[in-house]
């Protein structure tokens, strides 16, 4: 156990003082952190209005449209090239023209602008534009607004499941679809970079012709095991890192800005999404309380079980391969059934997600070669009420992990003093049942 | 005394090739055993064997008369031939890692690698990488990565390849004080006049078995062929029919210099009766034929 121990000290300290794992480590949740802020911060953003001068033909518009914060409109009735002229010399932002048209029809109407206009103030407009002639058509339909606005209905159904003891608790789909994702796309990222990791950690040690010396202190299963687990701590540690740097940063940011501010930009952040219409409004807002509700803990704990499941489970294959190859070239050969079943997974997500309790992804949950990235799929769909298929999942994981790394530790122990011959499956087969 | 290390009736298959057969040998303490052969022979597979890398097929090991045990492989050193590092790792780090899985305890470790790089003349390498170091300066830490846990048995394995004459020298030398520190030292090599200089012991292993195996000097003179050169004053004119001149020249005034077969085996003494006799000896002595011939000459029988 000694032994394992310093093996694992000098993969793991290794690894972890290298220049590109401390980049990573600082620069993943920096990303993060401003992929989530840089849009609210840009939403809120004090950009003084687009001023854009309306040149009504139809005459259906005059004060029609409402001034918000984004566009403000002045109306003007002269020949089209005249106002072109006025709005560019006055520093417009653009010209509106609408000509006379058939409000079943609209045609025609059109925007310029000196630059490209943008697609927030093109939506605004549209969306103004098609509430007149709504309003309008309304009139001449002689139907009363104010009694159809009464009519329209929106209903947002609460998604409730009912726990074993009767209790009711509110989960939220999209919530879990999100969280669901990330935890799958996490497990596959660290498992296929720290799995090759693995591999090329043995081909080095065997190419180096220095895995000879270290055997001949140390047992082959040792040295294996050694790689194994410091090299899923190097793994361990960065998903830790990215989680507290991440919440740092968050933090940081929030205390800037001040934790009202962060309120009032998240706030409007949502309605800046929603302005579409109520609905949506209610939805995303919804979802950031929502989040609010997950269990991080359990979550955690559960992506760290099949984290370092998949990571034993994959790493050990990854090691067996290293060892039994020359070269990285030469071990393209065996990496595609290994990574093949990874790639299934991620591909096999969007089924999944269709029906979370399904046949399909309870048994794909279930087989080791799929379960850690479709569990972390179905996880938040469960993991209020975590039934039986959890812990049939993990236990298979656990059992199969004995039995890769068993297999492995065979064709590793052959595979590492065995030069110049590239093997085949037939040969890794024999391997696993030699003795000795 | 107790050989340190006894390998009794060991045998190995890889699949259906037999890598060694039924070898036995025996090595004493304090010697250096040169372990010969030509390439592919089992030298490589036996060290193996010795070094727990490999498990034998048949037979046993011994170490001090116990069954090789797990904790032995602590007391044996290792340099194999085909030799590595961690080429990114410091040579200080990289050398206290290896001694700290053989067992050594940090500070001390730490302590004799300092010793070794002031006796090999490296004291500011500690903090070098190695793939900064010329090969024959990797070679001088690999060679002290095999020694750093003070064992009391070295394997060799072609210890002096990559070395340039004067640092071959040196470790030479510092295998011969590891001998007088009572070292047992297994040297494994194709240069046979490092063989010659170093070994009190040889075993010779061809196709898997073991075909020759002895203490150097007894099996030079098991393989002498009753040759000896003389010098000698006066014309020897010719012998008695067992002895037989091959040559004879006169290398200045009535010198000669005689090279004498001797078809019987004769002694020292009764050879010189007769030479006295007819001409003043002014030096004599018996070729012994060197390991290379004795190696040659045994490899060559057994292929034919």
């Amino acid at each position: 156990m000694k032994k394992i121990w310093l093996i694992v000290k000098r993969e793991y300290s290794t690894r972890v003082r290298k220049k590109s794992f401390v980049v990573m480590s600082l620069i993943t949740p920096l990303l993060l952190v401003m992929v989530m802020v840089v849009p609210m911060w840009l939403a809120t953003r004090d950009v003084p209005a687009k001023e854009i001068l309306v040149d009504d033909e139809s005459g259906l518009f005059k004060d029609k449209f409402q001034d918000d914060n984004l566009v403000e409109f002045e109306y003007y009735e002269q020949p089209l090239s005249v106002a072109k002229e006025i709005a560019f010399t006055s520093g417009k932002y653009g010209v509106l023209h609408i000509p006379k048209i058939d409000v079943y029809h609209p045609q025609g109407i059109t925007l310029i602008t000196e630059y490209s206009a943008s697609i927030e103030v093109k939506m605004n407009l549209e969306r103004q534009i098609d509430h007149v002639i709504e309003d309008y058509k309304l009139e001449i339909s002689g139907i009363d607004k104010e009694k159809l606005d009464q009519i329209k209905t929106s209903v947002s159904i609460e998604t409730n499941i009912i726990n074993e003891s009767g209790q009711e608790q509110e989960i939220h789909t999209e919530v879990a679809y999100v969280v669901g994702y990330l935890g799958s796309f996490l497990i596959y990222i660290l498992i296929f970079a720290y799995g090759i990791q693995t591999m090329r950690g043995v081909i080095e040690e065997k190419t180096n012709r220095i895995v000879e010396v270290i055997i001949s202190s140390v047992k082959p299963y040792q040295l294996m095991a050694g790689k194994i687990i410091g090299i899923g701590g190097v793994g361990l540690t960065q998903f830790l890192i990215w989680i507290f740097l991440t919440f740092m940063f968050y933090s940081a940011v929030g205390l800037y800005m001040n934790l009202d501010q962060l309120q009032q930009v998240n706030d409007s952040a949502v309605v800046q999404m929603g302005a579409m219409n109520s609905q949506n409004t209610e939805m995303v807002k919804d979802f950031f309380d929502k989040i609010d509700n997950i269990p991080f803990g359990f979550l955690i704990g559960v992506f760290i079980f099949y984290f370092i499941g998949a990571y034993l489970f994959y790493g050990s294959l990854f090691a067996a391969i290293g060892s039994a190859v020359d070269s990285e070239s030469d071990a393209q050969q065996f990496q595609l059934p290994v990574t093949l079943p990874l790639i299934f997974s991620l591909v096999v997500l969007a089924a999944i997600l269709r029906d979370p309790h399904g046949d399909l992804a309870v048994w794909l949950s279930i087989i080791p070669f799929t379960s850690p990235i479709v569990m972390m799929m179905r996880f938040p769909f469960i993991m209020n009420d975590p039934g039986w298929d959890l812990f049939v999942s993990m236990g298979v994981l656990v059992l199969s992990i004995v039995i890769t790394i068993w297999m492995a530790a065979k064709i590793y122990r052959i595979g590492i003093l065995t030069y110049g011959t590239k093997p085949t499956y037939k040969m890794l087969f024999k391997w696993i049942f030699a003795k000795n | 005394m107790e050989p340190i290390l006894q390998s009794i009736h060991i045998s190995k298959y890889f699949g259906s090739f037999c890598a060694l057969d039924d070898v036995n040998i025996s090595i004493e303490r304090g010697k250096i055993f040169g372990l010969l052969g030509p390439n592919g022979a089992g030298k490589t597979t036996l060290i193996r064997i010795i070094t727990r890398i490999y498990a034998a097929d048949n037979g046993r090991v011994l170490f001090d008369g116990k069954e090789l045990s797990e904790s032995d492989v602590l007391k044996i050193g290792y340099l194999p031939e085909e030799r590595g590092l961690y080429k990114k790792m410091k040579v200080g780090e990289q050398l206290l890692y290896l001694a700290r899985l053989k067992g050594v305890p940090t500070s001390q470790a730490k302590e004799r690698i300092r010793h070794w790089f002031r006796r090999l003349d490296m004291t500011d390498w500690w903090e070098k990488k190695v793939d900064e170091l010329s090969k024959g300066m990797q070679q001088k830490v690999q060679f002290i990565a095999s020694i750093i846990h003070e064992p009391r048995l070295i394997i060799l394995d072609e210890p002096f390849t990559g070395f340039d004459p004067v640092n071959a020298n040196i470790i030479k030398n510092e295998i011969l004080r590891l001998r007088e520190n009572g070292a047992t030292i297994i040297f494994s090599t194709h240069r046979m006049e490092s063989v010659e200089e170093l070994c009190d012991h040889i075993a010779l292993i061809n196709k898997s078995k073991k075909i020759l195996d002895g203490p150097k000097l007894k099996i030079k003179e098991e393989h002498k062929e009753n040759i000896f050169d003389i010098e000698h004053q006066g014309d020897l004119g010719t012998l008695n029919h067992n002895l037989q001149v091959i040559s004879s020249k006169i290398i200045r005034d009535d010198i000669y210099k005689s090279t004498i077969h001797s078809e019987n085996e004769i002694t020292h003494n009764d050879l010189l009766k007769i030479l006295i006799d007819r001409v003043e000896v002014r030096s004599f002595y018996e070729r012994l034929p060197s390991i290379n011939d004795i190696f040659i000459k045994r490899v060559q029988e057994v292929t034919s």
